[in-house]
């Protein structure tokens, strides 16, 4: 149905409107609904080609006994889970505050961003996995290494956004806080943070799904001679014992947990900036 | 009020022996092409900008000639320039925010503030629910907060339209006078400089200079019969040829 068509026709509003009422419930309707069908459709295509070729579990497993490996390792999985949650978690709350902080710091002065920006760029660029052995050579607690890799990974994107932002104020505002006599301090607080507010959201948002990967890299580099056992510990040690369903199980919480991570950051960030920035608003068509 | 003579260079010569005195109270328009050198003026005014050579003067009691970093200069700038993640409310706070005083004290100067531009029961919206009329109301809300005695403006409404310009150029002439404010106002279209100002400077680019005076000694208040007026027409006229003048001499 065309909207020439029912423009044509001016009669019976009150259809028309029930109709694109309809119409609209259906599509947000089918929005949810048509991911989760298709991705029923593909655990049972994969449930289905499993059982039909009788694929022995320890080569591919099927999605039920994957399901079921989860509830019966949930005690082990579970608090490795907690491990790993820990461990992304501290490091994303250090990477932030680093991040933030230094890019404050750069954002004082030229010279110092200059000076230390290289640096950050050395961090960011040379891969965490081949960084990761020594830094476990040099730090004693495992927790901490775990850590520091972990954090390498995720502030960079924190610092290179809240920096963009930070410097991208609005020339003419920041004219009119000179003219009424801001002080440096009040500039950054009322003027330059907001600005950085969206910026700094949008690496919070990649921040969190690389200190997920950052503690994975970092766990399996620890491997099984670490005394951490977070979910890395787990698939390496199952992959050893051959126990392929449970290597999935875990593989399973990796990713929800980075689903979540991702989720809770895009909530957050729809929340602060609903008001007042493009990204967020909603509009009526 | 002032005597400006500077001489100003940052590469270009955007100014060259510019001087300027504006009477207390009255409305002066910096009328010329782009180029000449009228918000360099502006900036310089407001101590935004220092000039390369020359003075300010201001009278006694007033801020010093380094700048007019006071409580007495306003600014309106050519775009709204509001904060986006901030109330209507609180982007008219700012200036006094920034002196220090607190959102209770500025409670009810802020509101006088929005009453005065119409904008009673906007305080909490935020600047993206505006038009773009609106958001210069809140622009306009914020300069005149503070009080100032002088309030400068850069081509404020040059990118509105016709209907609201004219509406706006009448709410801005009434808090004129109520106010009591000096007024330096840079535009580029005569008409606009003639309804509002009682002076027009006119001003010549490469190098940017005052070109040449115009007085429009029309009685205030203006209204909509004063712009369809003959009187008006003829002012039009004179300015236009004083700008077409000023444009031949830069070629």
């Amino acid at each position: 149905m065309s909207s020439a068509e029912e423009n044509g026709r001016p009669v019976q509003p009150d259809r028309n409107n029930s109709r694109l009422e309809r119409s609209e419930h259906r599509e947000r309707l089918a929005k949810w609904l048509l991911p989760v069908v298709i991705f029923l459709v593909a655990l049972t295509g994969w449930e289905a080609l499993v059982r039909i070729n009788e694929i022995p579990p320890y080569i591919l497993p099927g999605p039920l006994l994957i399901l079921q490996t989860l509830i019966n390792d949930w005690s082990i999985l579970s608090g490795s889970l907690i491990n790993t949650l820990i461990i992304t978690l501290s490091a994303l709350a250090v990477a932030t505050l680093g991040g933030v902080g230094l890019a404050i710091l750069f954002a004082q002065s030229k010279w110092i961003e200059a000076s230390l920006f290289p640096f950050a760029v050395v961090l960011q660029v040379t891969p965490i996995i081949a960084v990761a052995p020594l830094i476990l050579i040099y730090v004693d607690s495992v927790f901490i290494a775990l850590l520091i890799c972990a954090w390498i990974v995720a502030f960079f994107p924190i610092l290179s956004n809240t920096t963009l932002g930070l410097n991208s104020a609005d020339h003419n505002l920041h004219d009119l806080f000179r003219l009424y006599g801001a002080s440096r301090w009040q500039i950054l607080r009322y003027l330059r943070l907001p600005s950085a507010l969206p910026y700094f959201l949008g690496g919070l948002k990649i921040a969190g799904g690389l200190s997920l990967i950052g503690a994975i890299v970092a766990e399996f580099t620890a491997g099984t001679a670490g005394t951490g056992s977070g979910l890395a510990f787990r698939i390496l040690e199952a992959g050893y014992r051959l126990n392929i369903p449970r290597m999935f199980a875990a593989l399973i919480l990796i990713s929800f947990t980075g689903i979540l991570i991702f989720l809770i950051f895009s909530w957050l960030s729809h929340l602060l900036l609903r008001k007042w920035h493009e990204s967020a608003v909603s509009r009526e068509h | 009020m002032e005597n400006i003579g500077k001489s100003f260079s940052n590469g270009t010569v955007a100014l060259e022996h510019m001087s300027l005195s504006v009477a207390r109270g009255s409305f002066v328009s910096l009328l010329g092409p782009s180029g000449c050198g009228k918000s360099t003026a502006l900036r310089i005014i407001s101590g935004l900008t220092r000039p390369t050579a020359g003075r300010l003067h201001w009278p006694a009691g007033q801020a010093s000639a380094a700048g007019g970093k006071s409580a007495d200069v306003g600014f309106v700038f050519q775009e709204p320039t509001l904060m986006p993640w901030a109330t209507v409310f609180d982007n008219i706070y700012l200036p006094l925010r920034l002196k220090g005083v607190s959102r209770a004290a500025a409670h009810n100067d802020v509101m006088e503030a929005l009453q005065r531009t119409h904008l009673d029961g906007f305080e909490n919206a935020y600047p993206r629910e505006l038009s773009g009329g609106m958001k210069m109301r809140v622009s306009i809300a914020r300069a005149l907060v503070t009080h100032p005695k002088l309030l400068l403006m850069d081509e404020p409404f040059a990118a509105l339209d016709e209907i609201t310009r004219f509406k706006l150029n009448r709410d801005l002439l009434e808090l004129w006078e109520a106010y009591n404010w000096t007024v330096i106002f840079v535009t580029h279209s005569v008409f606009e400089s003639v309804f509002l100002s009682n002076r027009i400077v006119v001003m010549a680019a490469r190098p940017g200079r005052v070109f040449g005076e115009l007085a429009v000694d029309e009685p205030y208040p203006r209204d909509e019969a004063y712009r369809t007026s003959s009187t008006y027409a003829r002012h039009c006229r004179e300015a236009s040829q004083l700008l077409q003048a000023a444009m031949e001499s830069t070629q």
